[in-house]
């Protein structure tokens, strides 16, 4: 990532304590008392405690962590749902532990969206009225918001069920409504409670695809909160990873699996099923030996031999990609009086690009055997990936 | 040794003279304000004729509800024609509307207000209590040095005595309103009243509309009551049945009781119903 992003909310030294005295909860956090010892001295429950991290314009940040790790708290603070104890929330210039009532409404009104668990629609009203809740609240005319809501049911792909009412609709559908109506209202930022955590496991998938697709072409800030590890990595930006109240870990997912910050992150990764995550890249081996488009039948055989293989990936001056020379076809090459072994190549082998995920080569191996070519969008020999590499990979990601 | 006996009716008794002495004015102007009303309404049903006003709820039945309940109602109302006790039936009918729409637009507000704030409610409840299992007739003694002999009174301990569960369905309805829905419209930036009107009323009508039936169904209930303090209707021919030792003439006005009664709460049901 480059780090001219812009922050668009800062969250600093964020506390929550739920109950009559967060004072005297917050002083023994100070003292180094943890969640489970604070409650029983003094009834208080530390749901956050001291959370810093920000959020960059365009992305899609995840939050994540079990129950109990405070994270519906969390992004119920940062629309202030629920009040915060201690510490600060910055929106462009605004400071929203601070905001008057009034101020308060005017800041959900432009930059808050949000996606619930349970999808939270009036069932009182039809899909397009749902749709139109937030631009109704703000008083947009009726013209105006009925055809921008149209415009959003459309984006989630509900065109047609504009009269239905929500429990005519499936859950699935039901959450596209919750969505559309989250587009609708254009607030500069969108917060995903749990937003797929209630929907059956292909639909889910395919509104994990679909949000990742919008939130790429819109560039909407995004903050979307899970408790599912595969989840956050696959849609993921970047991972806040919480426990108990507290951040464990920041990054991207790569940084997060690669690196993780301390065995309670480390257990976590276990769980998750590695080949999905894990791509080409990451059982790529440099390319011992290529043959250059130049190169005479004899050179080729020479460089075959001295590596001990029985087959060569030929290049071009740029190192791109131009075929597979097998040794029996050099020998042919040899044997005719050929200059170059341009006219001897095979191009049956298997390309990729470094972000194919691991579980997707294995079928790719045929019988002969061929290692699989890593290039990047212009064709250039990247690496390659031998059938023994890919397994290798897959039990060190295992032992982790 | 004697202990004394605490004076509670004497206090009570003290208190309600205070206010009728103090605030005659107020309750004058009440019951003249009232007996217009009843007046107004019961001269405009008795001015229909009988056969006018039948088809006219057989209809309303039949729309609001099914061609039965068109039916059932003709045929109850035509016994009601057929006994004599059409007029009666009208009296009663006045009062129990008027009594409701006093009782509702008193409830709704209080209702509402009790939902939203949690030390109203705590305030509200134990009178709500006191109100529901206080008998019903203690309420007419009073009436009676507040608004004199007759239908307002009549309304007066109707109105007490029928509002309470206008009162809890409507705080109950706005209470059950999902959590989640209020989380949402905040979210969204709702005020509180875009709230109310937008979320919690629309959602809690269903509710809302059980309380108005019940509280028809215990207005019906005292207005027969009231008879005793000389409201007119249906109640006073029952009143009279039982001053003359006549078992038939009581039955039959019981039973036109009954019919209202029924066909007052299918109407206000499916009214219910027919709503999402």
């Amino acid at each position: 990532m480059d780090e001219t992003h812009n922050v668009k909310i800062q969250v600093r030294g964020l506390s929550k304590v739920f109950g009559k005295h967060p004072k005297k909860a917050l002083e023994l956090r100070d003292q180094g008392l943890k969640r489970p010892e604070i409650l029983e001295k003094t009834g208080q429950t530390l749901g956050l405690s001291n959370i810093d991290f920000d959020v960059h314009e365009g992305e899609l940040l995840v939050i994540m962590g079990l129950s109990g790790s405070g994270k519906s708290t969390l992004i119920r603070c940062l629309n202030r749902l629920i009040d915060t104890t201690e510490g600060d929330i910055v929106i462009d210039d605004e400071h929203i532990p601070a905001l008057s009532d009034k101020a308060l409404l005017e800041c959900r009104r432009r930059h808050f969206s949000m996606v619930f668990q349970n999808f939270a629609l009036f069932p009182h009203r039809t899909v397009q009225k749902n749709a139109e809740f937030g631009l109704e609240v703000r008083g947009i005319s009726k013209s105006e918001r009925f055809k921008i809501a149209r415009n959003s049911l459309a984006q989630v792909g509900l065109d047609g069920w504009e009269d239905a009412y929500p429990n005519q609709l499936s859950g699935g559908m039901q959450q596209r409504v919750g969505l559309a109506r989250a587009l609708a209202n254009d607030a500069s930022v969108l917060l995903m409670d749990e937003a797929f955590s209630a929907l059956d496991p292909l639909i889910r998938k395919d509104m994990q695809q679909e949000l990742m697709q919008l939130q790429a072409k819109t560039k909407k800030t995004t903050v979307f909160i899970t408790h599912d590890l595969d989840e956050a990595l696959s849609i993921g930006d970047r991972i806040v990873l919480l426990k108990d109240g507290e951040v464990v870990q920041i990054g991207t997912p790569e940084e997060i699996l690669t690196n993780p910050a301390d065995d309670y992150v480390r257990r976590f990764i276990e769980g998750v099923d590695m080949s999905r995550i894990l791509t080409a890249e990451n059982a790529m081996r440099p390319v011992r030996s290529t043959a250059r488009e130049s190169d005479g039948p004899r050179t080729a055989l020479h460089k075959m031999r001295e590596n001990s293989i029985d087959s060569i990936y030929v290049v071009s001056r740029e190192r791109k990609l131009l075929g597979l020379l097998e040794v029996d076809a050099a020998s042919q090459a040899a044997d005719q009086g050929a200059s170059t072994v341009l006219d001897y190549m095979t191009q049956d082998f298997r390309r990729v690009k470094p972000d194919e995920p691991l579980q997707n080569l294995f079928a790719m191996f045929s019988e002969k055997s061929f290692p699989i070519a890593v290039e990047d969008d212009q064709q250039h020999l990247l690496g390659v990936v031998v059938k023994g590499a890919v397994l290798d990979e897959l039990a060190r990601a295992g032992d982790q | 040794m004697d202990i004394v006996r605490i004076p509670l009716g004497e206090w009570i008794e003290g208190g309600l003279n205070w206010l009728t002495s103090e605030y005659s004015v107020v309750t004058r102007g009440i019951s003249r304000f009232t007996q217009t009303g009843i007046d107004g309404l019961n001269d405009a049903l008795m001015w229909l004729p009988q056969w006018a006003l039948l088809a006219i709820i057989v209809l309303l039945c039949w729309r609001a509800s099914s061609i039965r309940l068109g039916i059932g109602a003709g045929l109850g109302l035509a016994l009601i024609w057929n006994l004599g006790l059409w007029d009666p039936m009208i009296e009663t009918l006045t009062l129990v509307v008027i009594a409701t729409l006093v009782a509702v637009i008193i409830a709704l507000p209080v209702g509402i207000a009790a939902a939203l704030s949690e030390r109203l409610y705590r305030t509200i409840m134990p009178i709500l209590d006191f109100m529901q299992t206080m008998p019903a007739f203690v309420y007419l003694i009073p009436a009676i040095p507040f608004f004199g002999i007759g239908s307002v009174s009549a309304i007066f301990a109707t109105v007490i005595f029928s509002m309470p569960p206008a009162i809890r369905f409507t705080t109950l309805g706005i209470r059950q309103v999902p959590v989640d829905l209020i989380e949402a419209a905040d979210a969204y930036g709702a005020t509180r009243s875009q709230k109310l009107f937008k979320v919690q009323l629309p959602l809690s009508l269903p509710t809302l509309m059980a309380g108005i039936n019940q509280t028809i169904m215990l207005a019906l209930s005292m207005v027969v009551i009231a008879a005793m303090i000389g409201a007119d209707g249906l109640g006073s021919e029952v009143w009279r049945a039982i001053q003359r030792l006549r078992p038939g003439d009581g039955f039959e006005a019981g039973i036109a009781v009954v019919i209202l009664a029924m066909l007052l709460d299918r109407l206000t049901q499916s009214l219910r119903r027919s709503r999402r």
